[in-house]
Formats: C-alpha cells, structure tokens, sequence
C-alpha cells in the first residue's frame, strides 16, 4: 500500500535538501533560515543543544510540524511534506526520540501495524512474521519477529524502529538522538548498522548532542544553535573544541574536581539489605556513600533507578532492610523528617515533586526553610527574609531571569533545575541524592551544576549520583555503581572506564537470572 | 431435572451479558471506558420495545435497538472521542440522562400504571440433530437465535481483535495512540469505530432483555447488567475468552444464590451494580498491567 522508493536522483542532486526553513513557536524562534543539505552514502550529523530546534526540524521534515517559510527538496525534486502519509511517500523515514513502539504487540505486530494491512484485512501470523524477518535481514538487521516488544532490551527495540522506518522503502532515514537510551556496546552495534545502511545508498541524519559520537560516526556535520544554522563542516576537519564552541557559542571553562576531600571513614549514607517496593521482586541491596564522596549510580533508563532514589527520599515504603543517615536509622522516616535530618533531594521528576510551577521563586526556594524561626513571625511568614534569602541563592546559581517574584514555571527547565538545587544545597544537607540532575540542560548549565556538586563534595557532602548519562557518572564519580535490572553491583575500583561501565550496563557481572527477566520492572 | 433446567437458563441469561461485555471489551481495548453500557442497554430495549410493538415484527424490534445503541454511542463517542471530554463524566451523564428519558417516556406511552405490556419474545430455535442428543440437546441447542448468536459472538471477537489489521489498529489505539497516529491513521476515527460496534452490540443485548428474556419493558428494566458487563470485562482480564468464564461463572453464580434463597434483603440486591463499578473501578487502576496502557486517556 505504501508506494516504492522514489526513483534514483538526476545526477549530482542532494538526497535531501532543505531551505529556508524557518518556524516560529509564539515568540519564540525555534527555526529561522535554517538549510541542511545531506547526500546519499552520507551520515550526517545535526548537532545541536537542548531546544537547538534540532527535532522541530524533523518534524518539518516529517509533516509534523508545518513550517512558517522554507523549501524542501528530495532528489532535487520539491515537495510539499503536509503529514507523516506524504513524507513517507516522498521517502522518508523516522526513528523518533522516544521510542514509539506498541510494548505488548509483538516485533511482527508493530511492523505491520505501521505498514498497513494486507490484502483483505487479515493479520496471519506466519505469513506476516516471514515477511518480517525477510525484510529486516534485507537491511543487514537481524529480528525476531514472533517476540514481544515488552521483552526485548532497548537496543532491540530500536532495530525494530529502524526496520519501521525503512519499510515503506525510505531513501533517507532520520534517527533522533538515538544513542540516549542505548549502553555503550549498543551503541557499537546501532554504528555498524548505520554504516552498512549508507553504504547501501541511503542517507542518515544522525541527531546528536553527544561530540564524540558525532564525529564518531558522522561524514559532515550541521550545528544548530538556538535555531540557527552555525556551519555545516566535514568531520574530518573539525574537532571538539571547534564543535563545542559552535554548539555553544562560547569555550567552556571545564569541570574543575579540585583536591579530593579526604574521604572520611564515616559513612554518612548507608543502605543496608534495602528491598523496594516494586512490582517484581528485587534483591536487597547494599551500599553507602561516604563523608567528601560522589558514588554515581549508572545504568540505562528504567533499570530500577527511580525506585532506589524514591525510597531513599521516602516517596516509596521500604520493603525490608535500612537506610542510615549519620548513623541515625531513617527507613521508615518521612520525606519531611528525612529532610530534617540532613537529607537532600533532587527528583528525577522535577516538576512534580521538586518545585511548584504555580509558586514563585522565592516561595519554592523556601519551601524547606520556612519552617525555620528566622522565616515567621509566630504562624507569619516574613515577606522580607523570603525575598533576601531568594535574591541571595539567585545571584549565586546565577538564575535568569534574576527575578524572585516570578512563578516558577515560567522559567526554562535548566533555571528550575538550578533554583532546585540552590534550595536543596542551601540546607547544608549531610547526604544529597541527585537523580539525572542535569537532564535537559544545555551545556553551560550543566557544567556549572556538575561544578556545584563538586564543591559540595569537596566540603564533606555525600553525593548520591544517578545519572543514566555515562560520560556524567565518569566524569564526576569516586566510585560507581550499575544498575541493571533492579539490581546494583560495584564497578571494581581499578577499572573505572567507560568500557567496563558499558558492559555492565549491559548487564555483563551480573547473574544470569537478571540477565533473563523481563527488562520492565 | 431442575438442575438441568438451571443450567439453561444460566446459558439464556448469559446471552445479553456477552453481548454486552464484548462490546465494552471492543471499546476498553480501543482505550475508552464506558460506564454508560448500562444507559445504552436501557434505551436500546425501550426503542426495540417501541418498535416492535408498533411494526408487530421482532425483527424490526432488534433493529430498531440496534440503532438506538448505535446513535447513543455516537452521542458517547462525540463527547468523548471528538470532544474529548472525560470519559466518566461523560458515561455517568448519559447515565442519567438515559434513566431519565425512558422514564419519562415510558410513561408518557404506557401511562404511570406500568400497566404490563406483553411484547412477542423471539422462540426457540432447535438445531436440527444436535439438539436430539441426549442431556447436551436440551441444554445447548435449544435456545433462541440471540443466544447461538452471543456465543458465536465470542470467537469472533477473539479473531477480529487478533486476526485483522483492524483489529491490530484498534488494540494501537488503546495501548500506544501516538504510535497509530505517527503511523498515520486517526485515533479518533478507530476509536468512535469501536464504539459504534459496541452501540450495536448494547442494542442487541438490550433487545435481548426485552424481546427475548422479558417479554416486556419496565423502567429499570437492565437491573444493572450494564455496569455488571463491565466488571465483566475487568475479571476477563480483557480478553474475549476472559469474557465468556466470567460471564458464565458469574450467571451461574446468581441462579445458584437464588436457588439457595438466603434471604439478602432486595434493597441490597439493588445495590449490587453500584458496588460493581466501585470494584471496577478500583480494580482497573490496581489491574494496569493486564488493561491497555492508554485506557480512559
Ligand atoms: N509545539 C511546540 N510549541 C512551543 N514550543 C515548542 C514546540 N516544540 C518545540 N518548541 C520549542 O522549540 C525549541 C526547540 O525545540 P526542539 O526542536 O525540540 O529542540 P531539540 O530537539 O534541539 O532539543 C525549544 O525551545 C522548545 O521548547
Ligand atoms: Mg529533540
């Protein structure tokens, strides 16, 4: 039903080629004047920020999102690209930034589902599970088509939504940010067949905001930034620096770790036989975090991470077992009362249980503190230590707009985050769990935030990292826990590299029988 | 032999809650939950009531509550699928609005006396053959043509939603909307699709209480097999065999209670379809990992 690729490009003509595209979001623009130019045999790179507009212009690509102005040439031939129906006709395929595959449909189901029926309507089975693999191995993918989604790890799924998007014969394919939720032997393994897909005369556009991994794999590169086109340069003549500085806009000053702090031997936060609350059972865990010392957490999305963080800030009951802070036995305190004894709390889910977006600035930034007698007047608040207190923690986490009486929600994500952490980091807390602090953040502000953790660090806090972005839990951590599974094991002092790392959080090191569960908690 | 004659009647009574609950199954799994079943249920024997009276013909009856189901669950499917609006809200509404209108009109018809109308039933049917057998014959094949119907029903169903593309389509829409939608098909359509059939199916099971179990209409006529075909579903896990046990064991269960006569006040009776839907309620939010992803969304 879907029609065959388009015929071969009049010669020297680019695969695709967009013009002008510029769009408007209300006052904000997201595109202006943006071209990208990629050929076939090519994997180009779109690099770019957070919010660089990277994936709105797919989604004009793709027919999502309708463009104020701007040309779109396939094979040197326009087009009009109103809706996902007539992209695909045009030759376009699309592996979206989250996964969108139907979990309890099994490999076969979604190819089909997407395709469209058969002849008269029937879905068979074998016939259409034949006609999967053949098709997936005419990629050079291997699939297995009678099994289902929910089971397969995140990189499997992911080949299904490569086939899926190659089935209606698409020339160019577009892959959003597609390394995020992959481990790093993965990630090896979706290269490899990227590589083999241009060979074959297909072009990719590889969204990244990951340096590395675009000069890895990429033959040019197009950097985005705020929605404006900063160069499109070959790979080989560019490094790093010269990326970054493009992406960003500025040098960045580095991570600064300073002198280590003398790791006291007091384990300030200690989980002992911890068990949590989750659908299927878990085995206990074990760790702690010492005085002056960041153990990262690692692990690809969904391996039992929230759980952890949610039952250590007392959002979750413990099943069995202790968490410690101080030596002071915290399992069964409230979020509250573990506040109170000098635990801090960066959630995973900031703006549902880390701020109040209809409050203001300041009244987030005192939402632990006003408690404190300094803060009231008998059961008043005082207006004027509300508004000190938050014009001080602004100007230190440089916050913008500098603005106390601002309702918080109106700032963007990267600012929420900072006013979070100020509050959290405020209250001088013995233990602070930080879950994936800098998710969303642009480059700068996550630099400055990894920096602020550093020197909690270094004045004796105890950092609970959780990070699903490796090169953060690197870059930061003394030591390093995996999560896999729901199950946590060490990374062995000696070997903490992004290769081992990677391969246990593919679940290497860990026993057998976690390697075979479900990967759904 | 009054066993016999219970197990029957059990199968009998079996017919409209299949027809029911395998219309909410068609919607549930399309990701729309309608606790109006039981509205639809109720206006659809009113209109087959009407009808047939009026044409003579239980035919036209049966047609008549078809498209009577069919024009509620369009009015269902435009508040909630095109509006938008939410699910239970919409569902208690039309609830009551149900109750209301064919009380209201009931008495405007048949006047307040509830003077008793005698309305033909559909006969049985006897399968030729089969229905010789001995015990089994009885028993299985000697029904009428709405009860071969519910039961065919029910294989049906099972393939439709596993052996169709449609079907396929149609589960998308209760798990993964976007992912249908990114693939190109309308949500919307697929859904108010669903319900349409589920309109259908209430109109049969409707006319089945009046023109096959009945042989009349009275308000309130549905006694609250409406909400019960939900928590059908619910207990089937959202399957259409799931279905069948369940609305097999549950009607036998309520002969076996009424055999027994333990003497449960009729107020509590009476209060059974409302707990009903409390415990399906609770059960839908507890049963996520069996309900479809992106049920009541
Ligand atoms: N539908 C939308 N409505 C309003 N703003 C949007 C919409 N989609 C994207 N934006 C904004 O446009 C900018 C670019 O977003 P996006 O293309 O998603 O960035 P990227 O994919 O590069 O991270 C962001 O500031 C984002 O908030
Ligand atoms: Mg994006």
């Amino acid at each position: 039903m879907e029609s065959t690729a388009p015929a071969s490009p009049p010669d020297g003509a680019p695969a695709l080629s967009m013009r002008g595209v510029s769009k408007r979001f209300g006052e904000l623009a997201a595109l202006a004047d943006v071209g990208l130019e990629v050929k076939s045999g090519e994997i180009h790179a779109l690099l770019g920020e957070n919010g660089a507009g990277k994936t709105t212009l797919m989604n004009v690509l793709y027919g999502l999102v309708k463009p104020d102005a701007g040309r779109i040439e396939i094979d040197g031939r326009p087009v009009a690209l109103d809706g996902p129906r007539a992209a695909r006709a045009a030759g376009i395929g699309m592996v979206h930034q989250h996964l969108a595959l139907v979990e309890p449909f099994t490999v076969a189901e979604n190819l089909v589902l997407d395709r469209g029926p058969a002849r008269g309507g029937l879905y068979r089975r074998a016939v259409e599970e034949a006609w999967a693999r053949e098709l997936a191995a005419g990629f050079g993918l291997a699939l297995e088509p009678d099994r289902r989604v929910a089971e397969l790890s995140l990189g499997e799924r992911q080949r299904v939504e490569i086939v899926k998007a190659l089935t209606s014969g698409a020339r160019i394919l577009v892959l959003d940010e597609p390394t995020t939720v992959l481990t790093p032997p993965e990630v090896r393994d979706l290269f490899v067949a990227l590589r083999e897909l241009a060979a074959r005369g297909r072009a990719v556009v590889f969204i990244s905001h990951k340096l590395s991994e675009v000069l890895d794999i990429c033959g040019r590169i197009t950097v985005l930034r705020q929605g404006v086109v900063q160069g499109t340069v070959a790979a080989a003549a560019t490094d790093e620096q010269d990326l970054a500085r493009r992406m960003v806009g500025h040098s960045l000053g580095g991570l600064s770790r300073g002198p280590r702090f003398p790791v006291g031997q007091a384990r300030l936060l200690e989980v002992v036989e911890l068990g949590v609350d989750s659908a299927a059972p878990r085995p206990a865990m074990n760790f702690h975090v010492s005085e002056g010392e960041i153990v990262g957490i690692a692990g690809v999305e969904g391996n039992g991470q929230l759980e952890i963080c949610e039952t250590l800030s007392g959002m979750r009951p413990a099943r069995s077992g202790t968490v410690r802070l101080g030596g002071r036995d915290l399992t069964r305190a409230s979020p509250l009362e573990r506040a109170r004894a000098g635990l801090g709390v960066i959630p995973e889910d900031r703006t549902q249980s880390g701020v109040v977006l209809e409050m203001s600035v300041a009244d987030n930034l005192a939402l632990r503190a006003h408690r404190r007698p300094a803060f009231r007047r008998g059961p008043f608040r005082l207006q004027s230590v509300f508004d000190a207190n938050a014009r001080e923690l602004v100007a230190k986490f440089e916050v913008r707009p500098p603005d106390p009486d601002r309702a918080i929600g109106t700032l963007s994500g990267g600012n929420q985050q900072k006013l979070l952490l100020a509050r959290e980091l405020s209250e001088r807390p013995t233990a602070l769990v930080a879950a994936n602090p800098t998710r969303g953040l642009d480059v700068a502000a996550t630099e400055a935030l990894q920096n602020r953790l550093l020197q909690a660090r270094a004045a004796g806090m105890a950092i609970l990292l959780v990070s699903t972005d490796l090169d953060e839990v690197l870059a930061l951590s003394d030591r390093i826990l995996v999560a896999f599974r729901g199950q946590l094991a060490e990374v062995p002092a000696e070997q903490l590299d992004r290769e081992t790392v990677g391969l246990m959080m593919g679940g290497v090191g860990f026993p057998a029988a976690a390697r075979e569960e479900a990967i759904r908690l | 032999m009054i066993v016999f004659e219970l197990a029957a009647a059990s199968i009998r009574m079996s017919a409209p809650l299949l027809y029911a609950s395998l219309g909410e199954l068609l919607g549930e799994k399309a990701g729309v939950v309608n606790i109006s079943l039981e509205g639809a249920m109720l206006v659809s024997a009113f209109a087959g009531t009407v009808a047939t009276l009026a044409c003579g013909n239980l035919w036209l009856g049966l047609a008549a509550s078809v498209a009577a189901g069919m024009l509620f669950l369009a009015a269902f499917a435009a508040l909630t699928v095109a509006l938008a609006c939410d699910q239970i809200l919409v569902g208690t509404a039309m609830n009551l609005v149900a109750f209301g209108l064919t009380g209201l009109l009931y008495r405007e018809r048949f006047g307040a006396s509830g003077a008793a109308l005698t309305l033909p039933i559909f006969p049985p049917v006897r399968v030729p053959l089969l229905a010789d057998l001995p015990f089994v014959g009885p028993l299985l094949f000697e029904h009428n043509l709405l009860v071969y119907g519910a039961f065919l029903l029910v294989p049906a169903v099972h393939l439709a939603l596993h052996a169709t593309w449609p079907g396929l389509a149609l589960r998308a829409a209760g798990e993964k909307p976007e992912t249908l939608e990114a693939a190109g098909y309308s949500v919307r359509r697929v859904r108010a699709a669903a319900l349409l059939a589920q309109g259908a199916l209430a109109g049969v099971a409707g006319a089945y209480l009046a023109l096959a179990h009945a042989g009349t209409f009275v308000e309130g006529l549905t006694a609250g097999r409406g909400f019960i075909a939900l928590a059908i579903v619910v207990s089937g896990r959202w399957t259409a065999i799931g279905v069948l046990g369940v609305s097999g064991t549950s009607v036998a269960a309520q002969f076996h209670l009424q055999a027994s006569d333990l003497g449960v006040p009729y107020q509590f009776v009476r209060m059974v379809p409302y707990i009903l839907t409390l415990v399906v309620l609770a059960q839908v939010s507890r049963a996520r990992s069996a309900a479809p992803a992106a049920l009541g969304r």
